[in-house]
């Protein structure tokens, strides 16, 4: 089977958008490795419940990167809410359609997506009482590994 | 520009190859096996094929029979060696850098009941003698080891192979199909019993290939049906394919001097030049024991595929690894078995030189490849 990808899977990764990095992310994953041959890292940057920047850089196929790609693009400005539910078969979709052995990237994207903005909430502590404040919380993860020790 | 740097793959039909075939299609296209004039004639220029391959290849005329392709050969004889000598033992031995039309008909017989042994590569890309003569005893039927690499281009030494094999009474078999016109294929002096070719890897046509099968060699068919090739293959002799693969084969042998260090100036000064260039490249396989053509490259915190892509989509074609990996998604079981470090299995490239490429090809090769490594790099997580 050849690779047939469209043009718009082409177009995304001959010039990606979104790639780099963010500094200081509210939110960042990474998933994947170089073993298996495909690795995407993610960088988040949240404003008001929505996601103001987000970049990825990648370690991958052709298909790999038009997917990270086009994720980003697409749930660039979507409220946390919005984007946690953004499927991999939309990318797909959106892409019109990946070669059988590629589909792979889509679910590694949107895993990592969804694995970065994971990150970002658990950075978040939202108050218990009254509701709606909500407040930041740096370094919670730190706290949280020593009070388990 | 379009720069084909992927004659590991498959290679283009010479013209003049072309035109030595088209009699076969249109006007002498008799059936080999009909005793009719037209018949007879297919007959004659098909016997006189095989004095031509066995000219050039040091063998005789009737161990030569002509099949599909390599994949055919290399099954046929696997199996049908290992299958028809079962009174002598039960193991079969093949190394670990084989192509997998050899692997996998090695495995097919280790889950009918033989023993199969695979003699490992060093860090080279080499088998070595003292590596079979590990494995090796008197139980051994067949030994099969390629002649050259299709990945890494490495050149293992068919004669001291050989030699461990028969002082155990195995047969030995390598796939020579990327050995074309590297190597000077002498079956009787480098003590070869069976032997597989295939007619595109050296500017011949696809679907035709030979499978050399020295006399007195007991061996089962693949394929039965009419009984041509003495019982051995049957079906229609492919007489435009064998004509094609023939003369190939000869335009190889008779054009190998100036190909040869016309091939290795280019491919070193390709090598040189990216490697200068280019930061952080490693070549995987040995430098000097490989055929001037191959050059197989590790670029370190980029994606292979990536890289293929890129480049592909600027005119020019090279692979990852095989041909057959490109498909399949695996990582390559060659690179692999030289001890290459697992986070950089997917990081490369093949880059297989060919009769018709020119300087100018490799300098816009070389330029392509640059950018496309530098954009590659610059949203790499890998630093």
């Amino acid at each position: 089977m050849a690779l047939n990808y469209t043009k718009k899977t082409i177009n995304h990764f001959l010039k990606p958008q979104n790639i780099g990095e963010i500094n200081k992310p509210d939110g960042y994953a990474q998933i994947g490795n170089m073993v298996c041959g495909d690795q995407l890292d993610f960088f988040l940057k949240v404003e008001k419940g929505k996601i103001k920047d987000v970049k990825f850089l990648s370690f991958g196929c052709a298909s790999n990167i038009a997917t990270a790609s086009l994720l980003t693009e697409k749930v660039k400005g979507m409220t946390i809410a919005e984007a946690k539910k953004y499927k991999w078969e939309t990318v797909v979709a959106e892409l019109g359609g990946l070669p059988s052995q590629k589909i792979h990237c889509s679910i590694m994207a949107v895993q990592g997506l969804r694995k970065a903005i994971a990150d970002y909430e658990s950075r978040q502590v939202i108050e218990p009482t009254f509701g709606k404040k909500v407040k930041k919380v740096k370094n919670i993860k730190k706290t949280v590994a020593d009070k388990k020790k | 520009m379009k720069v084909y740097l992927d004659n590991g793959a498959t290679t283009r039909l010479d013209p003049r190859v072309l035109a030595k075939m088209k009699p076969y299609l249109t006007e002498k296209y008799g059936n080999a096996s009909s005793i009719h004039f037209l018949g007879q004639s297919a007959y004659l220029d098909l016997m006189g094929a095989k004095e031509r391959v066995a000219k050039i290849l040091g063998g005789e005329a009737e161990s030569v029979i002509f099949t599909s392709g390599a994949t055919e050969s290399n099954n046929m004889i696997v199996k049908g060696v290992a299958l028809a000598n079962q009174t002598k033992g039960n193991k079969i031995i093949v190394s670990n850098i084989e192509h997998p039309c050899v692997r996998e008909s090695a495995n097919e017989l280790a889950r009918a009941g033989f023993k199969v042994e695979f003699v490992p590569a060093n860090s080279d890309g080499i088998v070595t003698p003292e590596a079979l003569e590990k494995l090796i005893d008197k139980e051994t039927i067949l030994v099969s080891i390629m002649t050259v690499n299709n990945e890494i281009g490495t050149i293992n030494d068919i004669t001291a192979l050989s030699k461990v094999a028969h002082k155990y009474g195995a047969y030995f078999h390598t796939d020579a199909v990327q050995a074309i016109p590297y190597l000077k294929i002498d079956i009787k002096k480098m003590g070869i019993d069976l032997l597989s070719l295939s007619g595109h890897k050296f500017h011949g046509p696809k679907g035709v290939g030979v499978a050399y099968i020295g006399k007195g060699i007991k061996i089962k068919p693949l394929i039965v049906g009419g009984g041509q090739e003495n019982n051995l293959r049957s079906g229609t002799y492919n007489l435009p394919g064998i004509m094609g693969l023939v003369y190939a084969l000869e335009l190889a042998y008779k054009e190998r001097t100036a190909y040869l260090k016309r091939v290795k100036e280019l491919r070193d000064y390709f090598w040189k030049t990216i490697n200068k260039e280019i930061s952080g490249l490693k070549l995987n396989g040995s430098l000097t024991k490989r055929t001037p053509a191959n050059l197989n490259v590790m670029f370190g915190s980029i994606e292979g595929e990536a890289i293929l892509m890129d480049l592909s989509y600027k005119g020019i074609c090279v692979s990852t690894g095989s041909a057959c990996s490109a498909t399949n998604l695996r990582a390559s079981h060659v690179l692999m078995a030289i001890g290459l470090n697992k986070n950089f299995l997917n990081s490369n490239i093949r880059f297989s030189f060919g009769k018709f490429n020119t300087r100018s090809e490799i300098d816009y090769t070389i330029k392509a490849l640059k950018d496309t490594v530098k954009r590659l790099r610059n949203f790499s997580p890998i630093k």
